[in-house]
């Protein structure tokens, strides 16, 4: 590298919170110190979230809204108490706007199989974008195919932003729905959530915001944004797998059928029939994910003690420093926009070099964990004429130092993998 | 955990630059072309039987990782020549055992796309009907 970017220590974070995160300072790789790489896909998490799961399943562990017992108190008001630590950390009006779910996935397929399917008509327009990832495409693929409607799609800017000039004359009065991701898992773009909604609202269109890659890394504000579906995930934002958020209008919520059937999410049942619970019980059938639902609250606590705009200047920082690099290397492709227009990740691709040699030089001799492959957006990858990438995404424990280990390890890669003249020893 | 040195031995880079039968085959009679979920790697596979079962010649096109083809042109190698029933008869194991390295699951995924591939081409004639 022939120049150094100088780094704004003031705007990162104190390296000493990496004590926080067991995982980080573990023996994970004979010998490597872990460089994580790949926290869109992913995070680890802090001693906080850790010893919450382990204090619910030592002390306070029971089903939740059914017991009269000691223990089914405690849990149900810890997982209560985590409902409503949601709500204030969107800045939703209602707890009961908030629902529970298995995780960004769960949440989409919640609005598309019960809103989708009640609202939807054929002719009817469900405006996607060409950056969705596969979880904001497929059910809406599945929608289009029971209702009729028709799934059309915001292209992107040469630079890997969305069209907004497009966007404005897709929208139409056929359109019901635009479903977009806040933060491209794969660009890193930022889309303009507001603006977006504002429009789709003056068309006569919900807006539904797959907010997985920005409720994580950017303040979130359902209120003043004025959204009516927000999705997101526990484990993306140091909280565990196996939980998530939908959260939604009342009014919308409130005349939308119940997806799942099952238990706690009935008033009354006979043989032949049921009526439905209330908010939010209504869209939670079943034994909810009650640990990972406190822990994720816990993650909340953790994030909100630091701000997630401190959080996202820190991540600009390293964005900033690892595009500065990446830029420099002879051959490699940054796909998606510049830093301003990003969030905190980057993914890039080689023409010669396949992204499973990278992701793999990069383990083995480096310590360095990043995604390679096509980041369950295949047809972002195919309009960008490319079948792979690696991206390496950041969060609050990276440092510059873990730039630099990567950046090692690309140019470890290019020489190993570079043409030798080599010939096959014939059998 | 197999180390980078294991994993890209110089054989499976000499296969890697210098591929077995890597093209098309104009004279193909079977073919067939799949590709890895997960990743995206892409191989096709396009043998010429004659009538007796036997794969008189074999090429591979695609494109991926390393491990995706390499392997395709150790395999091909080793089945040029071979019959149907060779093919048939040759495991996931034995292909993991060809390639040589120690694989991670994940990465055995990569090493058996063109495994897989020749397994479907045998039963996949090109334009028409099974004939064999």
């Amino acid at each position: 590298m022939s120049t150094l970017t100088a780094i704004d220590e003031a705007a990162l974070l104190p390296a000493a919170l990496r004590e926080d995160f067991p995982i980080l300072n573990g023996d994970v790789l004979d010998g490597h110190p872990l460089v994580f790489l790949d926290n869109a896909a992913s995070t680890q998490r802090p001693r906080q979230v850790i010893d919450a799961i382990t204090r619910v399943y030592e002390r306070d562990y029971a089903n939740v809204h059914r017991g009269i017992h000691t223990l089914s108190e405690r849990s149900t008001e810890q997982y209560e108490l985590a409902r409503e630590k949601v709500r204030r950390f969107i800045n939703a009006k209602e707890a009961r706007e908030i629902i529970f779910t298995q995780g960004t996935t769960a949440s989409i397929n919640l609005v598309a199989r019960s809103w989708g399917e009640t609202n939807l008509k054929p002719g009817d327009e469900i405006l996607a974008t060409v950056m969705e990832h596969h979880s904001n495409l497929v059910p809406w693929h599945q929608v289009a195919a029971r209702t009729g409607a028709v799934l059309r799609h915001v292209p992107l800017t040469p630079d890997g932003r969305l069209d907004i000039a497009e966007f404005q004359s897709l929208l139409s009065e056929r359109t019901k729905l635009v479903t977009v991701a806040s933060v491209s898992n794969t660009l890193g773009t930022i889309n303009p959530i507001a603006e977006i909604i504002s429009a789709a609202h003056r068309a006569g269109a919900l807006v539904l915001v797959d907010a997985a890659q920005s409720v994580p890394h950017l303040p979130t504000d359902v209120t003043t944004w004025d959204v009516d579906f927000l999705a997101f995930s526990g484990h993306k934002m140091l909280g565990p797998s196996g939980v998530g958020v939908l959260y939604g209008k009342e009014k919308l919520l409130d005349a939308m059928p119940p997806f799942l059937g099952g238990g706690s999410m009935i008033n009354d049942v006979w043989l032949d029939s049921f009526t439905p619970a209330l908010l939010p019980a209504k869209f939670e059938a079943g034994t909810p994910p009650i640990a990972p639902a406190i822990a994720m609250s816990a993650a909340i606590e953790y994030l909100e003690n630091i701000g997630l705009g401190t959080i996202h200047r820190h991540e600009q920082v390293l964005t900033q420093y690892a595009y500065d690099m990446l830029s420099q290397v002879e051959g490699l492709r940054i796909l998606g926009p510049a830093p301003e227009y990003r969030a905190g990740l980057i993914s890039f691709a080689f023409e010669k070099i396949h992204a499973h040699e990278f992701a793999q030089v990069l383990n083995d001799r480096f310590g360095v964990a990043v995604r390679a492959g096509h980041h369950c957006t295949q047809p972002l990858h195919k309009l960008l004429g490319i079948s792979a990438s690696t991206r390496a995404s950041f969060y609050l424990y990276n440092r510059p130092e873990d730039v630099d280990r990567l950046m090692e390890g690309i140019t470890a890669v290019q020489a190993m993998f570079a043409p030798k003249g080599r010939r096959r020893r014939t059998q | 955990m197999p180390s980078e040195e294991e994993l890209y031995q110089d054989h499976v880079l000499d296969h890697y630059e210098d591929p077995f039968h890597r093209g098309t085959l104009p004279t193909a009679t079977h073919a067939h072309e799949d590709k890895n979920p997960l990743c995206g790697d892409v191989v096709r596979i396009e043998l010429e039987l004659d009538d007796a079962g036997k794969i008189v010649d074999a090429f591979f096109s695609g494109e991926g990782c390393v491990i995706s083809q390499a392997s395709a042109s150790m395999l091909l190698e080793k089945v040029q020549g071979k019959t149907i029933n060779e093919v048939k008869d040759f495991s996931a194991a034995e292909m993991l055992e060809l390639y040589g390295p120690r694989l991670t699951p994940n990465r055995q995924k990569c090493c058996l796309l063109s495994w897989k591939v020749l397994q479907s081409a045998v039963h996949s004639p090109v334009g028409g009907a099974e004939k064999l």
